[in-house]
């Protein structure tokens, strides 16, 4: 059942419009029916039941990402009046009017509100960000872990890709290779691993390389703006040490001692 | 065998599983995907997945996981697949630890296990309350590894239009469309698998992600793949209702202690924490004492359905009853669900740890769907291997996760849905590899002819899509279909309000042809692609009314009160012999698959005797 709206309340949006990155954007305004606890992917469906703009024009339907709408897939990130969120969690009742919707601005814009985040997936592959296992068949259990240490890697395991950290980082932009926190966290992930530890040093490697760890201009803002409330600052500190480590093993000793000197694992 | 290229259309975890089985083999592998495949909607599968490793000392088994998922599905799962499941499920939760899902923990450092609906064991491990998103970045991670090495090729942004078929009707590969660029190409393959997931866009609203729209199912059903026992549709008793989605609150909340309750008394409007316990209607507990809140999910559904429907007693009247985890302290409830906890505070408001939840049966999965075989080994579980297991009936063309009919019967048991994809990835991978061996020539023998015409008709498809000016439109079409699919098609199903179901399906087929395409742009034109599938989501809709329609019983899911058996004289059905009579008159009559065929005139119906090798059918019963 379509629930009534309760007033005859609309809600004015202010939203982005570019047909390409090689057309001239703009913004178009819309008005929608208010509903209580309604968030904003909620009004962008109404729209594309009703592509009229405010002016009372027809219109394309707004062009977004979005697919759980639980705030668990991290589709859906946006700019929300100046301010990167999930728009599916991001309730109306929360949200100054017009509400302004732009696309994020560190990735190449593919339309309206999308945009192509393949940089972080990217990034994934840089830091070697899966555990090597010797294959699926069935070998047994994994190693054992402590309730504590698993805490710790959950939070961690809950990133998921939404570009938050990026979009807030003065050190990310649209054109340099800078691999941003969410890369730097998911190392520190599998490097916790017990598995993973065995092959630290290659992750290590990818947080070393162009547009590694260094470029980190520790401004903090990545925490901040996290909607699973990762300990990003906390991820990049650890493997800024683990990657001096690491560098300082390379200066003092040779290939074939590396090894010996790192230690069991 | 020469290496073989393989095409995987669907990136959760069935999809993903297959993948890493075929790349596992040497094999080159491309994935196509609606979205970023670590987007699927497996990230919103929440409590957990069940395995028999029996770690509590309760005596559990992989027998007794057979025996509860088949009675949990009304005796009309396939039977081998559910044993070779059930008997592979504690390996597989070891193969996920190995691959550093961050499963819970006992004190000792083994994993931990809780409990789930529809069994009286500790056999679900868990993640936290986020289960199915670890568990697909899991695999999601191992794919990426395979990327690296360069066997497998993501093509995400792409979407699965058809297949290509040869004179013979084999599939040998398939059409598809960039979603950002309009382009169509088509994409060979020596044998393709669809684990597309489930319909629920079918019914509007429900627990699903957006891109559950069904529409690689139905156009596989379309170009001549079965469809089987469509009307079995999951309502999960326990969503959050909202405008855009009903936001899923796990079966895990019960599992972890959780209480469904309503004030005894109606027109009761005291806030929940002032009603008093002896006030309190915990119906579940008090009708089902050994079960309690942990009844499968259909049974706890109807109830719930029955509380707010026929007695009124809903909250404030309404469709809504608490799910009450105040007794649990906090601490407990953030390290074993936090995940669902963080949900109902972010979309609701209120703090559940504090306030009562108020829930509400919403459509959740689909027990039905591509009909696929297996070949039974000699244990009465598929021969692993053998190119018949997750076969659909057109050669060359596999199904694996949701969108394959097998594993959950009548309704499907909470946490088996994570384990039937893997599972059914497992042994897919290997069943395509033999494929491809049985067919030495391979797909590069059959020439460039059916592809060009499989492209062309695609083409001249999208090009007619992109004229369509009319008044409707189809995003509107969509919701009308899901209200009127939501009302007359889950929970409760009277043969008169199927009939008139399916004639407004046919109204909606007419509206289709005067819709408006809305965008004519090739660029990321999400209508262009939506008008096409609108079309196919009406006709799996119409698959799962006829199929509902026709069948004149009540089993699992699927409950019709004019085709009730009469209530038995007994509490325990099983101890009256006239009841007992005419249930296995019914199951006689009704044990059955339903076989759905596509005509231009609507479905065409049959239906196969089901083999019962593992377990002979009963009377559920959960006392």
């Amino acid at each position: 059942m379509e629930p009534t709206p309760s007033t005859s309340r609309l809600i004015s949006f202010r939203i982005w419009r570019q047909e390409s990155p090689d057309h001239e954007g703009r913004f178009e305004e819309f008005k929608v029916p208010y509903y209580p606890k309604a968030n904003v992917i909620a009004c962008l469906m109404a729209i594309q039941r009703n592509p009229v703009n405010a002016e009372g024009r027809p219109t394309t339907p707004v062009v977004w990402d979005s697919s759980c709408l639980e705030e668990v897939c991290g589709s859906c990130t946006m700019n929300i009046n100046g301010r990167v969120l999930m728009a599916c969690s991001s309730l109306i009742d929360k949200l100054k009017e017009p509400i302004t919707l732009e696309p994020l601005r560190k990735f190449p814009l593919v339309r309206d509100l999308a945009v192509d985040r393949q940089r972080m997936f990217d990034a994934l592959k840089k830091i070697r960000g899966w555990i090597p296992i010797d294959g699926t068949y069935n070998l047994g259990p994994g190693p054992r872990q402590s309730p504590k240490d698993q805490a710790a890697m959950y939070v961690l395991s809950t990133c998921m890709t939404c570009a938050c950290c990026l979009e807030a980082c003065p050190q990310v932009q649209v054109d340099n290779q800078f691999i941003g926190a969410a890369a730097i966290s998911q190392a520190r992930l599998f490097n916790m691993n017990p598995t993973g530890k065995l092959n630290a040093e290659d992750r290590l490697r990818g947080l070393m390389a162009e547009g590694g760890i260094q470029d980190c201009g520790k401004a903090q803002n990545c925490v901040q703006v996290c909607p699973k409330e990762i300990p990003l600052t906390t991820s990049i500190a650890e493997m800024n040490r683990e990657v001096t480590k690491q560098l300082f093993k390379d200066i003092f000793f040779k290939d074939e001692e590396r090894e010996d000197a790192a230690g069991p694992a | 065998m020469a290496e073989a290229r393989f095409t995987v259309v669907g990136g959760g975890l069935a999809g993903l599983m297959t993948a890493i089985k075929l790349a596992e083999s040497g094999h080159s592998v491309d994935i196509l995907s609606i979205v970023p495949v670590k987007r699927s909607h497996s990230v919103c599968a929440q409590g957990g997945i069940n395995g028999a490793v029996n770690t509590k000392g309760e005596g559990d088994s992989p027998d007794i996981h057979v025996k509860d998922t088949l009675r949990g599905g009304d005796f009309l799962a396939e039977q081998t697949s559910v044993k070779g499941m059930c008997y592979a499920a504690p390996g597989i939760i070891y193969l996920l630890d190995r691959m550093g899902v961050t499963f819970n923990r006992t004190a000792e450092g083994l994993l931990d296990f809780r409990r789930f609906g529809g069994t009286l064991y500790n056999r679900t491990a868990f993640a936290g309350a986020t289960t199915g998103q670890q568990l697909l970045y899991a695999l999601d991670e191992q794919v990426r590894r395979h990327e690296v090495d360069g066997r497998v090729t993501k093509y995400e942004y792409w979407e699965w239009l058809g297949m290509v078929k040869d004179e013979q009707g084999r599939c040998v590969g398939s059409v598809a469309m960039d979603l950002r660029t309009a382009e169509i190409r088509t994409i060979p393959a020596d044998a393709v698998m669809l684990a597309t997931g489930g319909p629920g866009i079918v019914f509007g609203r429900s627990t699903n992600s957006l891109i559950n729209t069904g529409s690689a199912a139905g156009r596989a059903y379309i170009e001549g793949a079965i469809y089987a026992n469509g009307e079995f549709i999951q309502v999960h008793p326990t969503s959050i209702p909202g405008e855009d989605k009903l936001r899923l609150m796990s079966e895990s909340v019960r599992g972890e202690g959780g209480r469904i309750w309503v004030a005894r008394k109606k027109g009761d409007t005291r806030p929940a924490k002032e009603i008093p316990e002896s006030e309190r209607w915990y119906f579940l507990e008090e009708k089902y004492p050994k079960y309690g809140n942990l009844v499968p999910r259909d049974m706890a559904t109807r109830e719930i359905f029955h509380v707010c429907r026929d007695l009124g007693l809903g909250v404030g009247g309404k469709d809504a009853v608490y799910l009450d985890v105040t007794h649990i302290p906090a601490a407990v409830l953030d390290r074993k669900i936090k995940g669902v906890m963080e949900i109902y505070e972010k979309f609701v408001g209120d703090d559940p740890r504090t306030t009562p939840m108020l829930i509400f049966p919403g459509m959740h999965y689909s027990m039905g769907g591509l009909w696929v075989t297996f070949e039974p080994g000699s244990n009465n579980e598929p021969l692993v291997g053998s190119p018949k297991n997750q076969a659909t009936n057109v050669p060359g063309l596999y199904a694996s996760g949701e969108v394959d009919w097998a594993y959950h019967g009548a309704n499907r048991l909470g946490a088996n849905s994570l384990l039937s994809c893997i599972y059914a990835g497992q042994i897919g991978g290997p069943a395509m590899i033999s494929y491809a061996k049985n067919n030495p020539k391979g797909t590069a023998a059959v020439g460039q002819k059916p592809f060009d015409g499989a492209k062309k008709v695609w083409m001249e498809r999208f090009e007619k899509i992109r004229k369509m000016a009319g008044k409707e439109n189809p995003y509107q079409v969509s919701r009308e279909l899901g209200e009127i699919m939501t009302e007359n098609v889950t929970v409760i199903r009277y043969n008169d309000r199927l009939q008139k179901t399916l004639e407004r399906i046919q109204v909606f087929k007419q509206r289709w042809e005067r819709c408006n395409v809305l965008d004519v742009s090739n660029n990321f034109n999400r209508s262009l692609s939506f008008m096409n599938q609108l079309w196919n989501m009406l006709e799996l809709a119409e698959v799962i009314t006829v199929g509902a329609l026709l069948r004149d019983e009540s089993r699992g899911a699927h409950y019709k009160p004019d085709f009730q058996l009469p209530e038995p004289k007994t509490k325990d059905p099983r101890e009256d012999p006239d009841w007992m009579k005419a249930w296995a008159a019914r199951n006689e009559k009704w044990g059955k698959v339903t076989l759905a065929s596509y005509s231009p005139n609507g479905p065409q119906i049959s239906y196969e005797p089901l083999a019962t090798p593992v377990m002979a059918p009963e009377p559920r019963w959960y006392g």
